[in-house]
């Protein structure tokens, strides 16, 4: 069925977002009887240390926890205030099923199995076992990424399966394949302050990875050079020593032109370019053309800046790299990340002290959750599913056939669109809120609309699960026990700080349970995550990603272990690349040329601004946890839409004013903000918000051939001033997409 | 390691506002946040100011005080006023030269940072320096700040003719010693000032 059962309103009122603003229990001093667990933020991909204080089983408040090495108690507002999760009013407590016209009742947990399985069998039965699909995310634990992996492969037998990190990490991810051989950040956050020169692209460290900032401040005090390129003078950009407000995507135009110029000026290291690589003369030939000018024309920046990056990158004794989402979200998304690692190669700085390349991780488990065989490509331990060695070896830890094993299927955008094209009748989705995060919103709902049967795991009843026919309440991050792998390689334990509420269950058990009902009961009789990860070590060894030296007592005494650890006596790898030795079967790093080309939308007459989205600091990705606290609603409350002056001017709109930004595929109303700090060719807008408070209304589905990831940094729009809308989603609260 | 002090970075901070939501947080402070964020002026600028209680050696907020409700503790945290004594006059909102108390109507109370005395009066840090991602707030030794930072803490102020000594230090170039504020009419002093250096567009000047 798949459609809303009742009007948006209605959902909103019985099931929120409501804004939680008071502990469980009250504001309460801390006491002696209350237990604090020490654990780590369910959000980004820092993966802060955190202590939660739980008092009768429910979490009251938080202290910081300054042991833990990674930000030694520092916080960002989400992490102080993350813990309103628990015993919030929206909390899902039993299994809700779709009743039209009335919305969503309570039912059994057996009667909602029944419902699952039975139309997973009916849909597979009538068009293939291909036509059930399951969408994941990497916020799961490696455990529950590892297991949404093997239920899809082994459970299900569909070859469709993708999670929400193929919005998140695979361009840096398929860049640091290509070049490095290994998809992982190469160091340890602690070379950071060890740089003379950092260069971060298409980061808003300030806002996304709030903690990375002390490392670079502290670089800087130890006097570092800072180079950002952003369309946006970020808080981080402030005080940057070069600030490039590139064009959004014009970012080859920087990283090559800086390269030509390094090349030019002998800023490049030979001896470790001769040693430790290959592809260097096919290189410098394709960036002889990148002279300044013509770098500049493409970078839409003035040439200096360029000239300027390389005078600050090329005679450094040593440096840092580290890019996001920015340069990422591309239709060359993984183009514009080699060319940055060119960057790196080039210069031999790499593998050694202050000298490194890391991508910032975006979700929670951004780096886990794209090794444990949850991508559409993927086997555990980073294995590739078309590979017939990696086959038969996780055949033989699933004890299944090779040839059970599907094969490749759709990665995250193509599987919507077969949705769209009635290709695929069932979903399974878990951690994942496409109504939101994908872009395209109007063509995501359109395909939810279309199918047979879905199903939905959540906590909360996130926009997607809306659109559910069976609504399966599952668990908080600290309702459960696991594993995660942080932003820079090092694998973190979760502890558990309470139990699900009422009839929620833990997230694997709901999953292991269909299993089970669909005939592969001993394939998942794990009784604890713990089981699952003894499991997962055995299936990630040999693989890139190796774990098998890690077990959770081993993680506990040492508050994380860097993978590759392929032998219990082994001591993780925090620095990858030690020794010019690359993760290739050569032993070398693979530079690759790039050359620039244009974004699938470019502006025009129709349609003559750039739009380009992004976060704020209060909020997390699609808002379904973070636009459910006060206080974090109350910092940023509504999406706005950043313009500068001169442009404003042009169209009449004045700060504060309702300004309608339409691409061709839909628009958001929201509030102008005029600011001096962001391009005037481009405007910006935060994502987290719904329905017409959606920026992904306006975004393009065009993905990179690569990696798959969708172009949401660039598409084209036009703008003008409007009323204020006054229908009846603008009038529900601003968390719910209202707009005041 | 002699004791610890607190100290302002302005340069370091990057708006999160996570002091804000930790003040709220701390014990006794039961969800309302005592220290508020500055946002200089975002139109031009994505520069912001956390602003805690600087802890005058001598506080102007207890000198004009009616009632005597605002007090020091020995070691140098002023207080909120004692709810006993105060009258909700708001003289020490008025008088503040950081525009630190806050009136609390709902209480009929004036309340402000008293950097986490619960906490930092049996040497933990303060909440807001604890969490801050930036270091913009630090709670740590002077020797480790001298240590660490290329900047130096300076705790004189001078607002017009009135010096004031605070607890609280701020990091400042080496060359300065004490932070002078004049008056500024606003908007009247361009020449004074360099031409919007955050303005994006006239960085991109000559590109078209």
């Amino acid at each position: 069925m798949a459609k809303l059962p009742v009007e948006t309103p209605e959902l909103v009122r019985v099931f929120g977002p409501t804004l939680h603003r008071v502990p469980g229990g009250g504001w309460t001093r801390t006491t002696e009887d209350e237990k604090l667990v020490k654990t780590h933020c369910c959000f980004c991909g820092q993966q802060c240390g955190i202590q939660l204080r739980v008092q009768d089983n429910k979490v009251v408040g938080f202290e910081p926890w300054e042991d833990f090495p990674f930000n030694r108690g520092k916080l960002c507002p989400k992490g102080v205030k993350r813990y309103m999760q628990d015993e919030h009013p929206d909390r899902l407590k039993h299994p809700l099923q779709r009743v039209e016209g009335v919305g969503f009742e309570a039912i059994s947990w057996d009667f909602a199995m029944q419902r699952v399985v039975g139309e997973i069998q009916r849909i597979q039965a009538a068009y293939g076992k291909d036509a059930f699909a399951v969408l994941t995310g990497a916020s799961l634990t490696n455990e529950k990424a590892y297991l949404m992996g093997k239920f899809a492969r082994v459970a299900l037998q569909t070859a469709n399966i993708d999670y929400n990190g193929r919005l998140c990490m695979v361009s840096a991810g398929a860049a640091s394949k290509k070049i490095f051989g290994m998809d992982r950040s190469a160091n340890p956050w602690s070379d950071i302050p060890k740089a003379k020169v950092i260069l971060a692209a298409g980061a808003n460290i300030a806002e996304c990875a709030p903690i990375t900032t002390d490392y670079i401040w502290q670089a800087r005090e130890n006097g570092a050079k800072l180079i950002i390129l952003d369309p946006r003078m970020t808080p981080i950009a402030r005080n940057a020593d070069l600030f490039i407000p590139v064009r959004p995507g014009g970012d080859i135009g920087v990283f090559n032109g800086m390269l030509h110029i390094l090349i030019e000026r002998g800023w490049i290291d030979r001896k470790f370019i001769d040693e430790h690589t290959t592809g260097f003369d096919q290189l410098a030939e394709s960036v002889k053309k990148y002279t300044p000018e013509y770098s500049s024309k493409i970078a839409g920046v003035p040439s200096e800046m360029i000239v300027k990056a390389a005078e600050l990158w090329g005679p450094a004794p040593t440096s840092f790299l580290m890019h996001a989402r920015g340069i990422e979200h591309h239709t060359k998304g993984v183009d514009n990340c080699m060319a940055a690692i060119n960057l790196v190669i080039a210069t031999g700085r790499i593998g050694r002290e202050g000298c490194g390349y890391a991508m910032i991780t975006g979700q929670g488990n951004g780096q886990g959750g794209r090794e444990q065989g949850q991508k559409c490509d993927q086997l555990p331990g980073s294995r590739d599913i078309s590979n017939p060695e990696h086959r038969k070896y996780i055949a033989g830890v699933w004890g299944v056939t090779e040839e059970s094993i599907p094969q490749k299927g759709l990665s995250a955008i193509p599987l919507v669109e077969a949705i769209h094209a009635g290709k695929i009748k069932g979903l399974i989705s878990i951690c994942f809120n496409p109504m939101i995060s994908l872009p395209d919103a109007n063509f995501v709902r359109e395909a939810l609309e279309k199918l047979e049967f879905f199903t939905c795991i959540d906590f909360f009843l996130s926009e997607t699960a809306r659109y559910a026919d069976i609504v399966l309440a599952g668990s908080l991050m600290e309702e459960d026990e696991g594993t995660t792998t942080n932003v820079e390689g090092r694998v973190i334990r979760h502890r558990k700080a309470v139990t699900p509420p009422a009839e929620a269950r833990e997230d694997w058990k709901i999953i292991c349970e269909i299993a089970g009902r669909l005939g592969y009961a001993e394939k998942f009789n794990y009784v604890s995550p713990k089981e699952m990860f003894e499991e997962l070590r055995v299936a990630s060894k040999g693989g890139v990603s190796d774990y098998y030296g890690m077990t959770w007592e081993r993680l506990d005494e040492t508050n994380g272990l860097f993978w590759p650890c392929p032998e219990l006596g082994h001591p993780g790898t925090p620095r990858l690349y030690e020794n010019g030795k690359f993760g290739h079967p050569d032993g070398k790093a693979h530079f690759i040329p790039v050359e620039w080309r244009p974004s699938d939308e470019m502006p025009d007459e129709e349609y003559p601004v750039i739009l380009t989205t992004g976060r704020v600091v209060s909020q997390f990705l699609s808002g379904t946890q973070t636009r459910r606290i006060g206080a974090l609603v109350d910092q940023a409350s509504q999406p706005f839409c950043e313009i500068h002056p001169r442009l404003a001017e042009k169209y009449g709109i004045s700060d504060g004013d309702f300004v309608k930004v339409e691409s061709r595929r839909g628009n958001v109303v929201v509030h102008a903000k005029v600011v001096k700090t962001i391009r005037p060719d481009t405007v910006f807008v935060p994502y987290h918000w719904p329905l017409d408070r959606s920026a992904n209304n306006c975004t393009n589905r065009a993905i990179d051939p690569v990696s798959n990831i969708p172009e949401f940094k660039i598409c084209a729009v036009r703008l003008s001033k409007v009323d204020q809308p006054t229908d009846a989603i603008a009038m529900l609260e601003v968390q719910a997409g209202g707009v005041r | 390691m002699s004791e610890a002090a607190f100290f302002i970075d302005y340069s370091r901070c990057i708006g999160c506002e996570a002091c804000v939501n930790a003040c709220a947080e701390c014990d006794t402070h039961r969800g309302t946040s005592m220290i508020h964020l500055e946002t200089i002026d975002r139109r031009d600028s994505v520069q912001t100011a956390p602003q805690i209680c600087m802890h005058c050696e001598d506080p102007i907020c207890a000198q004009v005080c009616p009632a005597d409700a605002i007090k020091k503790t020995p070691d140098g945290v002023v207080q909120s006023s004692l709810k006993p004594r105060c009258i909700g006059c708001s003289n020490c909102v008025l008088s503040c030269p950081f525009g630190v108390p806050k009136y609390m109507s709902g209480i009929d109370q004036m309340m402000k940072c008293d950097m986490c005395y619960d906490r930092s009066s049996v040497g933990k840090k303060p909440m807001c320096a604890t969490v801050c991602p930036s270091g913009a707030l630090t709670y740590t030794s002077m020797e480790e700040i001298q240590r660490t930072r290329q900047g130096i803490p300076v705790n004189s102020w001078k607002f017009g003719a009135e010096e004031v000594k605070t607890k609280v230090y701020v990091m400042v170039p080496r060359e300065v010693t004490r932070v002078e504020i004049g008056l500024v009419q606003i908007h009247s002093t361009p020449s004074a000032l360099p031409n919007d250096p955050y303005d994006v567009a006239l960085m991109l000047e000559g590109m078209e």
